[in-house]
C-alpha cells in the first residue's frame, strides 16, 4: 500500500511551526459515498439540485440545535492561538488546516447569510458566498479533521473545531454529499453488526480459535464466550480486535482478565462493535441508532455491566453520550458505572491485588504511552478529572518494568492525535494520515533514540491501525504498536497456568 | 454637536443592551444535547465556575498556548477593565470609594491597554498565520481600541479636556437631560470611537464576551455517566420514535 505519490516529511529534532503554504492539500479528498450508502443513512443519495437553499437551511437548523455551533461560530476573534495546534497543519503548512482556518471555510458562509455585517459588508468581515467551490472545499478539509479537540484545549474561548467539523460533515450529508469511508461503514454496523462486516459465525470461529491459542499457550482455559445470556457483563469491544493485530492482542487481555476476576462475561454478535460512527458525521439521529443496539443488546442478555474494549471515539461517545443517546440505564446494576472502560475494571482488580502479575514478562520492551486524542480530551475514567490519562500509566507499570513518556507537549491533554481519527482511516487518505502523524511520529523518534523505547502502547483501535500503517513510512516497525491490554496479557499469570516464567515470554510477541 | 452625540450615545447604549440581551437570550435558549467540555474537566457545578474564572480573569487556554499572544491580550484586556472601572467616575455621584481609589492605576492602565492592543496589531501583521486569519475587521477593532486609548491619553497627558462638564453631560444624559459637551478634538474622536465599538458591538467578534460563558466544552460538569443529560429536542425525537 506504499504507493506514495507524495513525500513524507523528514523526522526532526522538533516539529517547527511551519510557514504556511496556500493549497498544499486542497487536492486532497476522499471517495464520495455511493448513493445506497446514503440512503440507508436517510441522506439523499446524491447531491440535490437546490443544495444552496438546503445546506443553508440545514446551518441554520444545526445552529439553532447545538448551542457549541452557534457560539462557536460567533466568538472567535482571530487570536490565532489555535494556528499551530493541528497536526494536519505541522505535517502539510496548509493555512486551511489550521483549526480557524477550517472553521472560517463555514464562518464565511455564516457570516454572509446570518450575520448583519456579512450581509451588508461581506468583504470587511470576510464573508463568503455559498458556490459549488464552496461545497468542494468543506469536502476536502472537513475531511483532514480527526476531532480530536487539541485545538480547543488552546482557545480562550474552548471552540472545538471538532464540533464544526461534524456539523460541516452533517450539512454535507443532507444534501446528499457524504463520504464513503464513513457512511459505507456505519451501513455495514447496522446490517451485520460491526463496521468490518463480521458476521456472528466468522466471529463465534475467531473467539473459538483464541481460546484455543490460550489454552495452548497456558494450559487455562480461558473463555472468550459470544451471546451468552446471563453473563454480568457485556463487553463491547471495536471489531479490529477479532481479528487484526495488535488488537486482537488485547482482546485476549481482556478475557484473562475478565477470568481471573471471576466475573462472567460475553460478546453479543449483535452489537459487536464499540465504535460509532455516527459522531464522525455529526448525526444525533445516527449516531443514537448505531448506540441503541448496545441497549438492545443488554437487555437482550439481561447482563448487569457494561464494559467497553481499548478505543478512543468509541470510549467518547461510549462515556459522554451513551446515557443521553440509549440510557437511562437503570436496568444495571447500580453500584457501577455504565458504561465502564476495561481499564478502569483492570486496575480495580490489579489495586484489589486480584491478578497476579510478572512484570518481567515485558522486560524485552521499553514502553511509552501514546494518549489517544478523544480518551485524553473528551472523556474520562475513575472518579477524578484526569483519570484517563492516569489509570492507563498506572496499568501499564503495573505491568512492566520500563516505562517513559514522551515530551510533554505532546501526551496528556495536549497529545496529538494519531493521524487517522474522525473517519479518516481509509486508503484515499493515506496522504493526509501520513503527514498528520508528524508530531506524534517525532516524539516517538525522540523517546526511541534517546531512551531506548521500544514499543508504544495505545488504548484506541484506530490508533493501532493508523500507527500499524504509518510507522513505516517514518522508519520505524510496524509492530512497535502494541495494545495496553496485550502488555497486561503477557504478565499475568493465570490461576493453574503450568509454567509460570520461562514459557509465555516468547508466545504472543511476534507479528 | 452636543445634541449629536447626545443622541448618538442614547441609540448606542440601546443597539448595545438590546443587542447584547438578544445574542444571551439565543445562547441561553440554544441546547447543548450532548456532553462535551474539554477533559480533564471539573466534576462539580463548582469546579466550573472556578474553570470559568480562570478562564476569564487569567485566559487560562490562552496561557497554554503562545505566551506573548497571552501577555498582550491580557495586558489589553486587564488594562481595559481598570480604565472602565476608572470611567465609573463619570456616571457616578458621588464616586464610589473603590473607585476614587483605583484611580491613579487607571492611568498606568491606560498605557497597559495601549501597549497590549500594540503588541497584538504587531502580532497580525507580521505572523504569517494570524495575518492570513485575519479580516480587514479584525485590523479594524485593534485601529478603533487603539485610538480610544491614545484619544484618551491625550486627554489627561496632552490638551487637558474639562471632566467636570463632561461628567455633567453624562450624567444629565443619564436622566434624558441633554447638556453641553466641550469641543475638544480628542474627546470627540474618543467618544466618537466608543460609541462606534458599542453600536458594533453585538454584531462582532466581540461577542466572544457573553460566548465565553456560553461556551460547553468550558462551562458543562463533566459528570454525562452520573447524571443523564438530555435536550428537548432530543427528548422529542426519542419519544416520537418510541
Ligand atoms: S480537532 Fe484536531 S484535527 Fe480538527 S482542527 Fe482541531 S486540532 Fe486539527
Ligand atoms: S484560538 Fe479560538 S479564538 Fe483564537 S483563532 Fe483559534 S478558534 Fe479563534
Amino acid at each position: 500500500m506504499a504507493k506514495a505519490d507524495f513525500e513524507t516529511p523528514e523526522l526532526q529534532e522538533f516539529v517547527d511551526v511551519p510557514e504556511i503554504a496556500e493549497g498544499t492539500m486542497a487536492h486532497l479528498s476522499p471517495f464520495v459515498a455511493k448513493a445506497d450508502h446514503n440512503s440507508d443513512l436517510n441522506f439523499p443519495g446524491e447531491l440535490v439540485d437546490d443544495w444552496h437553499e438546503k445546506a443553508l437551511a440545514k446551518l441554520d437548523d444545526l445552529r439553532s440545535r447545538y448551542r457549541s455551533l452557534q457560539v462557536f461560530l460567533d466568538s472567535c476573534v482571530k487570536c490565532g492561538s489555535c494556528t499551530d495546534k493541528c497536526h494536519y497543519f505541522l505535517g502539510t503548512k496548509d493555512p486551511k488546516n489550521m483549526p480557524v482556518g477550517r472553521q472560517d471555510l463555514l464562518r464565511k458562509v455564516y457570516r454572509r447569510y446570518f450575520t448583519f455585517a456579512g450581509k451588508y459588508f461581506p468583504k470587511l468581515v470576510g464573508a463568503e458566498d455559498l458556490t459549488r467551490e464552496t461545497l468542494d472545499e468543506w469536502y476536502s478539509y472537513y475531511h483532514q479533521c480527526s476531532q480530536c479537540r487539541r485545538c480547543s484545549v488552546f482557545c480562550p474561548y474552548g471552540i472545538d473545531t471538532a464540533e464544526i467539523s461534524m456539523a460541516a460533515r452533517e450539512i454535507l450529508d443532507s444534501i446528499g454529499y457524504g463520504q464513503k469511508y464513513c457512511n459505507e461503514i456505519i451501513t455495514k454496523l447496522l446490517k451485520v453488526g460491526n463496521n468490518l462486516g463480521l458476521p456472528g459465525p466468522a466471529l463465534a470461529d475467531t473467539l473459538e480459535g483464541l481460546e484455543e491459542d490460550v489454552e495452548d499457550d497456558t494450559g487455562v482455559a480461558v473463555k472468550y464466550p459470544l451471546d451468552v445470556k446471563g453473563a454480568e457483563i457485556l463487553l463491547v469491544t471495536p471489531s479490529a480486535d477479532f481479528f487484526a493485530e495488535p488488537h486482537v492482542d488485547g482482546l485476549i487481555g481482556y478475557g484473562k482478565v475478565f477470568h481471573e476476576a471471576g466475573v462472567t462475561w460475553t460478546i453479543s454478535s449483535y452489537a459487536s462493535e464499540a465504535a460509532n460512527f455516527g459522531m464522525f458525521i455529526g448525526s444525533y439521529e445516527n449516531m443514537r441508532r448505531v448506540a441503541l443496539r448496545i441497549r438492545k443488546a443488554a437487555l437482550d442478555l439481561g447482563v448487569k455491566r457494561i464494559v467497553f474494549g481499548e478505543c478512543g471515539h468509541a470510549w467518547r461517545v461510549a462515556y459522554a453520550f451513551l446515557n443521553t443517546l440509549a440510557g437511562p440505564f437503570d436496568f444495571l446494576d447500580p453500584n457501577y458505572p455504565v458504561p465502564q472502560h476495561i481499564l478502569e475494571f483492570t486496575w480495580e482488580q490489579i489495586q484489589q491485588g486480584k491478578l497476579k502479575l510478572d512484570k518481567s514478562a515485558n522486560d524485552d520492551k521499553v514502553l511509552t504511552f501514546h494518549d489517544s486524542c478523544n480518551v485524553a480530551r473528551a472523556t474520562r475514567m475513575g472518579n477524578k478529572p484526569g483519570g484517563q490519562l492516569e489509570i492507563p500509566r498506572n496499568v501499564i507499570k503495573a505491568v512492566c518494568n520500563n516505562f517513559v513518556d514522551m515530551h510533554h507537549d505532546t501526551i496528556g491533554e495536549r497529545t496529538f492525535c494519531c493521524g487517522g481519527g474522525g473517519g479518516l482511516l481509509t486508503d484515499d487518505l493515506m496522504e493526509i494520515r501520513v503527514k498528520g502523524a508528524l508530531p506524534r511520529m517525532t516524539a516517538l523518534k525522540n523517546v526511541i533514540e534517546e531512551q531506548n523505547v521500544t514499543h508504544m502502547a495505545a488504548v484506541c483501535a484506530i490508533c493501532k491501525s493508523q500507527f500499524t500503517k504509518v510507522l513505516p513510512y517514518y522508519g520505524m516497525e510496524m509492530d512497535q504498536i502494541v495494545s495496553v491490554h496485550q502488555l497486561v496479557s503477557e504478565a499475568i499469570i493465570l490461576t493453574g497456568q503450568e509454567s509460570d516464567e520461562e514459557e509465555d515470554d516468547n508466545g504472543e510477541e511476534d507479528e | 454637536m452636543s445634541l449629536f452625540y447626545a443622541l448618538l450615545f442614547i441609540v448606542a447604549t440601546l443597539v448595545l443592551v438590546i443587542g447584547l440581551a438578544r445574542k444571551i437570550i439565543q445562547y441561553a435558549r440554544t441546547p447543548a444535547p450532548l456532553k462535551i467540555p474539554t477533559t480533564p474537566a471539573p466534576v462539580t457545578q463548582t469546579g466550573v465556575v472556578l474553570r470559568l474564572f480562570r478562564e476569564v480573569v487569567f485566559f487560562e487556554s490562552l496561557f497554554k498556548s503562545t505566551k506573548w499572544t497571552w501577555l498582550f491580550g491580557w495586558m489589553f484586556h486587564l488594562g481595559l477593565f481598570l480604565v472602565l472601572l476608572r470611567h465609573l467616575r463619570y456616571f457616578t455621584d458621588p464616586v464610589w470609594l473603590p473607585i476614587q481609589l483605583i484611580q491613579p492605576f487607571g492611568v498606568y492602565a491606560g498605557y497597559a491597554m495601549v501597549i497590549g492592543l500594540i503588541g497584538l496589531l504587531v502580532r497580525r501583521i507580521f505572523v504569517d498565520r494570524v495575518r492570513y486569519i485575519s479580516a480587514p475587521s479584525d485590523f479594524l477593532w485593534l485601529l478603533i481600541l487603539i485610538f480610544i486609548g491614545f484619544s484618551g491619553l491625550m486627554m489627561k497627558f496632552v490638551v487637558h479636556t474639562d471632566v467636570v462638564m463632561v461628567k455633567q453631560f453624562f450624567i444629565g444624559l443619564m436622566g434624558l437631560n441633554i447638556g453641553t459637551l466641550p469641543v475638544d478634538f480628542p474627546l470627540i474622536v474618543h467618544l466618537f470611537l466608543v460609541a462606534l465599538l458599542m453600536l458594533l458591538f453585538p454584531f462582532s467578534k466581540l461577542l466572544h464576551l457573553p460566548g465565553i460563558f456560553f461556551s460547553p466544552t468550558r462551562n458543562q460538569v463533566d459528570n454525562p455517566r452520573e447524571k443523564r443529560h438530555i435536550a428537548p429536542w432530543a427528548k422529542a425525537m426519542e419519544e416520537q420514535q418510541n
